[in-house]
């Protein structure tokens, strides 16, 4: 009886994510954010209410312009009535945890707009562009009825791909000057995009840059994908109609893959990074004695390599309890929606 | 799990434009590691007010070296108005002695003058972080 007033308030709260409050929104992102039980179980309860949000990713060398030219194309976005959440991705320092968050620098004219929804997002320690939690912040900005999401990443180099798994469009910046042309037929990001910009079009050189690009394409030709080059002045807001139009055309060919197999691929973004994670966890929780005992073994020669990696794999995995907790493991009620998350 | 990081706002309102001291700052607080959400200055205060709420953050620091914080009364305002009592303001720059009464009595929480050390910046705005989010967690709706 007592419990019950505080039961009610928890539904409520997790209602009014779903009914789109923006600071609920704000807080369920911290949470997941932070992981942790309250943090599972939130997950799992979203994952009924998502499939419906479309995810454009912008990504790109640091300093291309990502945010400036996602600020242009918000605006462009506003101008037609669309509704838009923006998830930017910061890196954290690798030595203190802290973060300067500063993509929204570039954004501040839709600071006070209602129709527009801007979370800043460290890295916390995942490399490959974003972070580990964000394919749940998607589900969470998705449940709370945001139809678009830009995601900005890290100012990526060549190897940032993950983006790929988790967006329906991938728009990849270049900027001018940056590379020869073997730079563009390196492997790397290049090849996932789906919209191909090079931006500060007004910059010397980037006729070349476009070129460029155009030859690599020639190059895969193979591959029968009709990958537009745009070139963008987002300073000038030179090029954002037909990079709008662009991406709105890929967006409706996203469309054609059905929800079932978006959601799909979304979480198995989602398990793929969870499970990245835990083992990057369970190995920082090594003993020295138990690294010891194999190092030894392989100095010597007793182990190859490779049976030294199963070996430690397995002493990491068998000394320390997993992290979920029992209610997320062996639930005793098989819908999530009942499921207690303080939310 | 890992502990939840305190997310802070460094900021500036008004018409001032000098941001030396508050990009300073931003960099005192990531390197005591927190999450600053930085802003280039001549914020008004509803940018301020839906930036708190979107970012989900503990703290607001606003750098004040010119008048501005004559405005930072309005702002206490408008973040109680928006539920956001919780969330603790710093004001650092230049403050006349005389007027830091007003601040107080507005609701900010510290104010850091010229001179204030880096050590007593980020050990009173973490205090002041996590005693906010506290009373966040165990008051309404997302109590445990």
């Amino acid at each position: 009886m007592l419990t019950e007033p505080a039961t009610k308030a928890k539904e409520s709260a997790f209602q009014r994510l779903l009914d789109g409050d923006v600071a609920v929104l704000a807080r369920a992102i911290s949470l997941l954010e932070t992981g942790g039980t309250d943090s599972e179980v939130l997950t799992n309860r979203l994952r009924n209410h998502t499939g419906s949000a479309r995810v454009v990713a912008f990504t790109g060398p640091p300093g291309a312009g990502k945010s400036t030219l996602i600020n242009a194309y918000v605006a462009e976005l506003r101008r037609r009535g669309h509704r838009v959440a923006v998830l930017a991705v910061d890196p954290s320092s690798p030595l203190t945890g802290g973060a300067v968050l500063g993509d929204r620098t570039r954004m501040g004219e839709h600071s006070a707009d209602a129709g527009v929804f801007i979370r800043s997002v460290a890295s916390r320690g995942h490399l490959g562009g974003l972070a580990s939690s964000i394919p749940a912040i998607l589900d969470a900005v998705d449940a709370a009825g945001w139809q678009i999401i830009v995601l900005e990443t890290v100012g990526a180099g060549q190897s940032e791909t993950e983006i790929a798994e988790i967006a329906d469009v991938n728009v990849v910046l270049n900027a001018p000057g940056l590379g020869d042309d073997v730079q563009a037929i390196k492997a790397g990001i290049l090849e996932i995009a789906d919209i191909l910009v090079v931006n500060k079009c007004d910059l010397p050189h980037a006729d070349r840059t476009v070129r460029q690009l155009q030859s690599m394409l020639q190059l895969r030709k193979a591959e029968r994908r009709n990958i537009p080059i745009l070139s963008t002045s987002a300073d000038r807001a030179e090029g954002i109609c037909e990079l709008s139009d662009a991406i709105s055309a890929r967006i409706e060919d996203a469309k054609k893959v059905s929800q079932e197999q978006y959601r799909r691929r979304r979480l198995k973004g989602l398990l793929c990074r969870r499970a990245e994670a835990i083992v990057r966890n369970r190995l920082s929780s090594l003993s020295e004695a138990d690294a010891d005992r194999i190092l030894e073994q392989v100095s010597q020669g007793k182990l190859s390599i490779e049976t030294a990696t199963e070996a430690l794999i397995a002493t990491v995995f068998s000394a320390v309890p997993s992290p979920y907790p029992q209610q997320v493991l062996n639930p005793k009620d098989d819908d999530p929606d009942n499921w207690d998350c303080g939310f | 799990m890992q502990a939840e990081q305190l997310r802070v706002l460094v900021t500036k309102i008004g018409f001032d434009g000098h941001d030396r001291g508050s990009r300073v700052v931003a960099a005192y607080l990531r390197d005591a590691g927190m999450e600053v959400i930085y802003t280039p200055p001549w914020q008004q205060v509803g940018a301020v007010v839906s930036l708190a709420i979107q970012e989900d953050v503990d703290v607001i620091g606003i750098s004040s070296l010119a008048t501005d914080h004559l405005i930072i009364p309005d702002l206490m305002e408008a973040l109680r108005a928006a539920d956001l009592g919780h969330v603790g303001v710093v004001v650092g720059g230049i403050v006349p002695e005389i007027e830091c009464q007003a601040l107080r009595d507005a609701g900010v929480a510290l104010i850091f003058g010229p001179g204030a050390s880096r050590e007593d910046i980020v050990s009173q705005v973490a205090k002041l972080g996590t005693d906010g989010r506290k009373t966040k967690l165990t008051s309404g709706e997302f109590a445990v």
